[in-house]
């Protein structure tokens, strides 16, 4: 049997903090995005734009026609922050795919003995990555709420003193916030680290060709759950800003 | 009955009664979604959007007992 961890390998340390295979990978997607942000920025200036900023661009539009219709009039305000969401997500979720993360080894001192782990992790396997998306989310919805409603309505939706059944409503209610940072954070992660374990065990089981369906099925799976985190955001941000009665 | 056989057993409860009720209601989601579009062909894409929303949903739950088994297995 392969081995698999739950948790992300510590590869060096640096400055007492322990660098780990998916902080790594996590460095190298941040840079591409803002790489292909910046090129894309970069060439709506120009006059004869290349082919790839067209796709981006196809992108873009598509994603923010559905979240036109969750969001209606107020998605240019919450558009850069979904779509900030959706494509590093993406990006993250498809470069734990590409050949030789997770299969390249490098060899590290733990304790007295050296073990090999791998050099990169498909980011969104290792829970801690999960958990900060989610709750960068759920704060920014919170946020969002706040400079909408005001503080003193915010407050209102939890704090409700008109009826007992109010009141109980608006404790459910300040629970359902913090359930809303772990439901995030477990699906994205169990959904890619089960990928991982599935390509893992797949490759183990039949070595040539087998893996091929699942590499697609996990390449949909990747897409789609990246829609569904930033859909669920923009879907609690739409309820999040309009006022209860 | 030995600890280790134990703990492969529990990994098997835990993922196999963890898919049943999932498996129902992504069943009832795409048979109404079905349902739906032969009703109203016309909203097709709202259509698949909503289904494969609360298929995510639906889908979350097993993962969970997944990563509830896999723990089990792996930690």
């Amino acid at each position: 049997m392969p081995h698999i961890s739950i948790k992300a390998e510590k590869i060096f340390e640096l400055l007492g903090l322990g660098i780990t295979n998916s902080m790594i990978a996590s460095a190298i997607v941040f840079l591409i995005t803002i790489f292909i942000a910046l090129y894309y920025k970069n060439q709506t200036s120009k006059k004869r734009k290349s082919n790839f900023y067209y796709l981006i661009k196809f992108f873009v539009k598509n994603i923010y026609d559905l979240f036109y219709s969750v969001l209606g009039e107020k998605t240019d305000v919450f558009f850069p922050l979904l779509f900030a969401f959706f494509f590093y997500i993406l990006l993250e979720n498809w470069f734990g795919l590409l050949p030789g993360v997770g299969s390249l080894l490098i060899k590290v001192k733990e304790g007295h003995e050296e073990i090999f782990v791998p050099l990169l992790r498909g980011n969104n396997a290792d829970l801690n990555t999960t958990l900060a998306l989610a709750m960068i989310s759920v704060i920014s919805i919170q946020l969002f709420s706040i400079k909408f409603l005001g503080i003193k309505k915010y407050l209102h939706k939890f704090f409700n003193f008109s009826s007992p059944i109010m009141f109980f409503v608006g404790i459910l209610d300040i629970l359902s916030e913090f359930s809303k940072v772990l439901s995030f954070a477990f699906r994205l992660f169990g959904n890619i680290f089960a990928g991982e374990v599935l390509l893992t065990i797949v490759a183990f089981l039949v070595p040539i060709l087998a893996s091929f369906p699942f590499i697609a099925l996990e390449i949909f799976v990747g897409f789609v759950q990246a829609l569904v985190f930033s859909m669920l955001t923009a879907v609690f941000l739409s309820s999040a800003v309009v006022e209860h009665h | 009955m030995s600890a280790e056989s134990m703990k492969l057993l529990s990994v098997a409860i835990a993922i196999a009664v963890g898919a049943i009720a999932p498996a129902l209601g992504i069943g009832m989601i795409g048979s109404k979604a079905v349902e739906a579009l032969g009703r109203n062909p016309e909203a097709e894409s709202a259509i698949r959007t909503t289904m494969i929303l609360a298929l995510a949903f639906a889908e979350a739950i097993a993962i969970y007992a997944l990563v509830v088994a896999l723990i089990l297995k792996f930690a």
